[in-house]
């Protein structure tokens, strides 16, 4: 689960990370009286996306105006600034080209930037240990600097007895030139996000850029947060910093309907069992000469109503021509397979047509449930008839 | 002899009269394992109602009174690390857990108490592990299996059935099938289990199935080709597949493991990775089956 960046600082925050002080707004006004509450003279107001790159992104609606991140000089600029961002479109590097609605801003203290650094958190599943990793490279995209410069990036991993101690920091600290005064603020800093992270329970922690400030301090100036979503059990009271309105709806609805799905830009929707055979199903479409609409697992526990769900769910993508149903069962079985197919069906008026290939525990009797039921359904004896009939259904179409 | 499980390998279930833990057990059972009794917390000096095997409180109970030398975790995800931790504390050899949706950090604990202990682990979120007619561990289909003479390694749970189905279909049949797991903190990975295969006379061949994300797969295939291929090496023909060429960047996809998140771990360079290793890389997941034939004829 992914959250606003002044969310996760004000979660930091109570863990003693650094960040300045800012107020989050829903209109001009409200930025207005947040940016009041600032010592001033310098803001920042920086648009709240679920999204990278806002300082260098461009509004659609004003493509050669200013970006996402506007410093100003007065409480005037601030409303200005605000007005320009609050509901309109903004497009960065990772929007995608339909970019994404700012709902509100934050207005933030300025700051005397002094180096720009990058620090970063996350579970390394090379070494099944959370890893820090720090760069002097501060503003950019880590994946750039580990492309082009990996010397570049210093990295201190975590053993989880013993937890983080003062020479981690210090490894980076000195390795990241820092001296003095900063080396102290520096080592507090990244103690105070370890233990964010594990009481969090995060997935990744970014701050991109930290910053050395002119005193010699160091703080967050942007902060990324999110959480890994088999521990938000644990965590009950972060669900109310999901903001449903960054998601796509149909995931949106599959994630309601504990489903795993991710909406993709093809023509022939999936419904599979299993993640690897579901990701196998969409190559496999690729590979026929198509593309798939959607990854979609119906997990181990499909019913008639899951599966139902789970044809509405990809129905309701108008791009969708014609739908794959690829079941191996093993728990799952064929029988309640079918019988959510055939329900399905019937419910929905289907009209795309369906290829379905079942496999495994049960198969003889889903096989009967589906012919007897008078569908127009296309039976596939396997993963590569299955998808040349389906891909041969959306051509024909 | 197979790896890791065979006729002498007595199983314990942890979470053992949940829905889950009975269905499974009874499934095991039914195919011929010898399943020795089970833990429930709470539940202990009580048989179990339907397999009429005893329940214990604790995992070292279970252990001292029925000598089971596995131990297989059916344990809802909120408490399976626990049970993981209380498997390894208990010195069980082998640790197979079923249980999806683990909290990363908790297996980032279980990894560390691994380290020097006595167990190994298969999984989690995995299929588990069947050496066929033997022993099944876990939520395979049991029927699809015929013994034989194929490893299978993989991190998909259903992609493994469609390697089996084929396999079998083709004649060849099932050393032992291992289902490592689809998250990214685990136990046993490629390496491991492909080690294990390379020393066992009765896997003559190998197929590994791979996921996009991380870099287990190369290092594998590393492994591959200085142990396996090469004048005076055992030259087991492997066939090899990657799950996810067509799966977008920085998406998940399902598996809480299975992201493009560098460039390495796209499923193109790990098929790359593999080929260059000696490792036949089947074009299609339909195809695993007849790619290992053609091998195996070459």
């Amino acid at each position: 689960m992914n959250i606003h960046e002044y969310q996760a600082k004000e979660l930091l925050r109570r863990y003693g990370v650094a960040v300045l002080d800012g107020h989050v707004a829903w209109t001009a006004d409200e930025a207005v009286a947040g940016a009041r509450k600032l010592p001033g003279p310098v803001y920042v107001v920086k648009s709240q996306i679920h999204a990278g790159g806002r300082g260098a992104g461009r509004f659609k609606e004003d493509p050669n105006g200013k970006g996402g991140v506007r410093v100003v000089k007065s409480v005037e600029d601030v409303k200005a600034a605000a007005e320009a961002m609050i509901g309109k479109t903004l497009v960065t590097k990772q929007t995608g080209p339909q970019g994404k609605v700012v709902s509100r801003v934050y207005v933030e203290d300025g700051c005397d930037i002094k180096r720009e650094l990058y620090l970063g958190l996350l579970v390394d599943r090379d070494t099944s240990r959370v890893v820090i990793m720090a760069s002097t490279e501060g503003g950019m995209e880590i994946e750039e600097v580990a492309a082009h410069h990996p010397e570049k990036i210093l990295k201190v991993h975590v053993d989880p007895a013993s937890g983080i101690s003062g020479f981690h920091a210090r490894k980076l600290a000195f390795g990241l030139g820092l001296e003095g005064k900063q080396v102290t603020s520096f080592t507090k800093f990244v103690t105070s996000l370890y233990g964010a992270f594990l009481e969090l329970d995060c997935a990744i922690v970014e701050i991109n850029p930290l910053v050395v400030t002119g005193k010699g301090e160091i703080v967050a100036l942007d902060a990324k947060v999110s959480f890994d979503d088999n521990a938000l059990f644990r965590h009950k009271d972060l669900e109310a910093l999901r903001d449903d309105s960054e998601m796509d709806p149909k995931e949106l609805d599959a994630v309601q309907n504990d489903l795993n799905y991710v909406a993709l830009d093809g023509e022939i929707g999936c419904m599979v069992n299993g993640a690897g055979l579901a990701m196998a199903t969409m190559d496999i479409i690729k590979l026929y000469g198509s593309s798939p609409a959607n990854f979609l697992d119906v997990g181990g526990t499909a019913n008639a109503a899951r599966v139902t769900e789970a044809f509405r769910i990809i129905t309701s993508d108008p791009n969708v021509k014609a739908i794959l149903v690829n079941i191996f069962g093993g728990i799952a079985k064929c029988d309640m397979i079918a019988t959510g197919i055939v329900e399905a069906s019937k419910n929905l008026s289907l009209k795309v047509p369906l290829v379905v290939r079942l496999e495994g525990t049960n198969v003889e009797l889903g096989k009967k449930i589906l012919a007897d039921s008078g569908l127009a359904i296309i039976a596939a004896d396997n993963l590569a008839d299955a998808a040349q009939k389906v891909v041969a259904a959306v051509k024909g179409a | 002899m197979a790896v890791l499980v065979d006729k002498n390998t007595r199983v314990m279930t942890q979470g053992f009269t949940g829905a889950q833990g009975t269905f499974h057990a009874s499934q095991g059972i039914a195919y011929g394992s010898n399943y020795v009794g089970g833990t429930t917390p709470g539940k202990g000096g009580t048989m179990h109602p339907e397999l009429n095997l005893p329940v214990f409180n604790t995992v070292a109970e279970c252990v001292a009174a029925t000598q089971a030398n596995a131990s297989v975790i059916y344990v809802p995800a909120p408490f399976a690390a626990d049970a993981i931790l209380e498997a390894i504390d208990a010195e069980v050899p082998l640790i197979i857990c079923i249980t999806e949706g683990i909290p990363v950090l908790d297996m980032v604990k279980v990894k560390r108490a691994l380290q020097g202990s006595k167990s190994l682990l298969v999984g989690p979120n995995c299929p588990g592990v069947i050496t066929p007619d033997a022993c099944k561990i876990g939520i395979m289909p049991g029927h699809i299996h015929r013994r034989g003479s194929v490893g299978i390694v993989s991190r998909s749970g259903t992609l493994t059935y469609e390697a089996v189905a084929q396999t079998t279909a083709a004649g060849l049949g099932q050393s032992t099938c291992v289902g490592i797991g689809g998250d990214p903190v685990k136990g046993l990975d490629f390496i491991d289990v492909l080690e294990m295969f390379l020393k066992d006379d009765e896997t003559k061949s190998i197929i590994m199935i791979g996921e996009i994300g991380g870099e287990a797969e190369v290092v594998g295939a590393e492994f591959l080709r200085k142990e396996n291929f090469g004048p005076g090496k055992p030259n087991k023909p492997v066939v090899g597949f990657i799950a996810g060429a067509t799966a977008p960047p920085g998406r998940r996809m399902g598996h809480a493991g299975a992201v493009i998140s560098g460039g390495k771990d796209t499923a193109a360079a790990k098929m790359e990775a593999m080929a260059s290793a000696g490792i036949k890389v089947a074009d299609s997941p339909s195809s695993l089956g007849s790619t290992m034939v053609k091998a195996l004829g070459a």
